[in-house]
């Protein structure tokens, strides 16, 4: 019921604010940043955890690979990556601002156009499985990816890699990571938007509502499943090398693959602003990330505790998230109700079923 | 219209050591109403999973539009034009009924690029008719788990005509179905058949609806075929009043 226009401004809005946030606060530059990395991850996760309803504990496998293809195409392109990674970062390469542009360019649509590859690889052997143990699945894919890339040598092992420093002014490279999550989380936004208001949002919707009811409609499943996947691999590889170079040092286990926070966060997220809605992860992620961060600032010592017992709240008393009760509370406002016409508008006096008979034929 | 649309020939199905269904032969006569009927457990279902591909099937072929398709998954099969409704109605709980019926478009020629394809006014339009038809019109905005069990049934049903099958087999379509409501939809599965040439082939427990409906009724015992023919024959075979109701 909302007008184009109240939306456009909307979004207008919303637009500025994110320009304008690091230079009206340029202490929190990397605080802001985050929060578009956090609602990327919300957003991607509720691709397949909410609109298609297989819950994957394994999403920030692409952060983590994004993040290595990143950095060592990153490093390749000007320098032996065995010889840079063995030297623990004790190696000054100093790089122009336009060899590090380029690597950087390079670097994120290597982990983008990689990811996807390797969602159709692992999407080939975990859409076989179902419900929990998809969840479990795809945990494992992000467990052992860290367990090996902490024992590959080439890439530094668990010691990890000190990215190549930016050569130019420090304002300026946070300004440009900020920019980039900034645009990253906006591409994510609109292209999702697109994309759910196609058959693609219809399709996920079928698979998640009965995927054996789809199959029988002859929907091609697997097809949307592991487009589904590399839709939200594209979007964490890229957020994967943008996050590796504004924190400058990767290692496997907290930084790549932290399954702990990062894996878990994505999903509290999308469950505290309404799984299956555009705008559920996005409100979700930023509360989140506030209610984060103040902790983290106020309660020190205390903020485990307290993010714990939201998400105990959350999954107890609050599954379907604050969109999700204003579904059930308002359900008029999102275009539910009984119309009462019990006939279709006919354009062309044509009676009923009869109607469509010269179609049918056409078809068959 | 006297090639039959689906052949099947000696097919057997067991699991572990039960014999579901063994050497089974019939034809459904494309442009016809057939019957199969039989009492509980005799394989009527097994059937309709082996035909409809989901599981392979032991020994025997099946063949649709002269082609084998036992080897074939669900969804090839589906797409092929051969659709089929559940016993416990499926829908898609969580969308909207109009969503229910767009996604049920065919996707017999559905390309990558279809993926993510527009639906033009016509598919809005014959969604909404076959709404019309099954009398769920002014229900179309609300979620299909909201409707009663008669209505899913009802939805379902012209969800199936939306896929424009040239074949549907339906799994006892009006058990759970008040009365009234059951002769509506025996004149609708009627209409279906003559006025879109959609083939049926039904699994029934009500003896009423089918003696009614099928010009053609096979009966199953045991997994075994026990008799065919014409419903008024099949109504006095004594080996099928057996079937029912015992010889002791």
């Amino acid at each position: 019921m909302t007008s184009p226009y109240l939306k456009l401004a909307l979004y207008g809005c919303l637009a500025a604010a994110g320009i304008a946030a690091p230079l009206v606060f340029p202490d929190y530059t990397f605080q802001l940043a985050m929060l578009w990395i956090m609602i990327l991850f919300a957003l991607t996760w509720d691709i397949l955890g909410g609109q298609m309803g297989y819950n994957s504990l394994g999403n920030i496998f692409f952060f983590g690979a994004g993040m290595y293809i990143c950095a060592i195409v990153q490093i390749g392109l000007y320098y032996d990556v065995a010889e840079y990674t063995a030297a623990f970062g004790a190696v000054q390469v100093d790089y122009t601002l336009r060899e590090y542009l380029t690597g950087f360019g390079l670097g994120l649509a290597a982990a983008a156009f990689g990811c996807v590859a390797l969602a159709f690889l692992f999407g080939r052997i975990v859409f076989g499985l179902r419900g929990p143990y998809f969840a479990i699945g795809t945990l494992g894919v992000a467990l052992a990816a860290a367990e090996l890339v902490g024992a590959w040598d080439y890439v530094g092992g668990g010691g990890g890699i000190s990215l190549p420093v930016y050569p130019g002014e420090p304002e300026t490279r946070s300004l440009l990571y900020y920019g980039l999550a900034f645009l990253a989380a906006a591409a994510v936004f609109g292209f999702l938007r697109w994309l759910y208001s196609t058959r693609f949002g219809l399709a996920l919707n079928a698979i998640r509502d009965d995927e054996e009811k789809a199959e029988a409609m002859g929907i091609h499943t697997t097809r949307y499943k592991t487009v589904a996947w590399a839709v939200a691999a594209f979007f964490l590889g890229i957020s994967g090398g943008i996050f590796g170079n504004m924190t400058g040092f990767i290692e496997p286990l907290e930084v790549a693959f932290p399954t702990v926070t990062f894996g878990i966060f994505m999903v509290l997220m999308v469950l505290l602003g309404g799984k299956g809605t555009l705008w559920g992860p996005v409100i979700g992620a930023t509360l989140f990330h506030v209610i984060k961060e103040v902790t983290w600032t106020y309660l020190l010592g205390w903020q485990w505790i307290t993010l714990g017992a939201l998400i105990i709240v959350n999954v107890i008393f609050f599954q379907q998230g604050i969109l999700g009760w204003a579904r059930e509370r308002w359900p008029e406002r999102f275009g539910v109700h009984v119309d009462e016409s019990l006939q279709a508008p006919r354009p062309e006096d044509a009676p009923g079923l009869t109607a469509q008979q010269p179609r049918e034929q056409e078809a068959t | 219209m006297t090639a039959a649309l689906i052949e099947v020939r000696g097919v057997t199905k067991a699991f572990g050591g039960v014999v579901a269904n063994r050497d089974i032969s019939l034809d459904v006569p494309e442009g016809r109403i057939t019957g199969l009927i039989g009492p509980n457990g005799s394989g009527k279902t097994t059937l309709f999973n082996s035909i409809a591909g989901y599981h392979p099937i032991d020994a025997g072929s099946i063949r649709f539009e002269g082609r084998e398709i036992s080897r074939l998954p669900v969804q090839r099969i589906a797409r092929r034009g051969l659709v089929r409704t559940f016993q416990q109605t499926r829908v898609y709980g969580r969308m909207s009924c109009m969503q229910n019926m767009r996604i049920s478009i065919p996707h017999r020629k559905a390309t990558w690029r279809d993926m993510v394809g527009r639906d033009d006014r016509a598919v809005f339009d014959k969604a909404e008719r076959l709404l019309e038809f099954v009398g769920l019109y002014s229900k179309r905005r609300l979620p299909a788990g909201s409707l009663s069990f008669g209505q899913q049934k009802l939805l379902e049903f012209a969800m199936a005509l939306m896929n424009e099958p040239r074949v549907l087999l339906l799994d006892e379509p009006t058990a759970g179905i008040n009365p009234t409501l059951i002769n509506g939809l025996i004149d609708r599965l009627r209409r279906a058949n003559a006025e879109l040439g959609i083939t049926l082939f039904v699994i029934e427990h009500n003896m009423r609806v089918i003696m009614n409906m099928a010009e053609h009724l096979y009966c199953l015992a045991h997994g075994e075929l026990l008799a065919e023919g014409p419903p008024e024959r099949i109504k006095s075979d004594p080996r099928v009043v057996n079937a029912y109701l015992g010889t002791h």
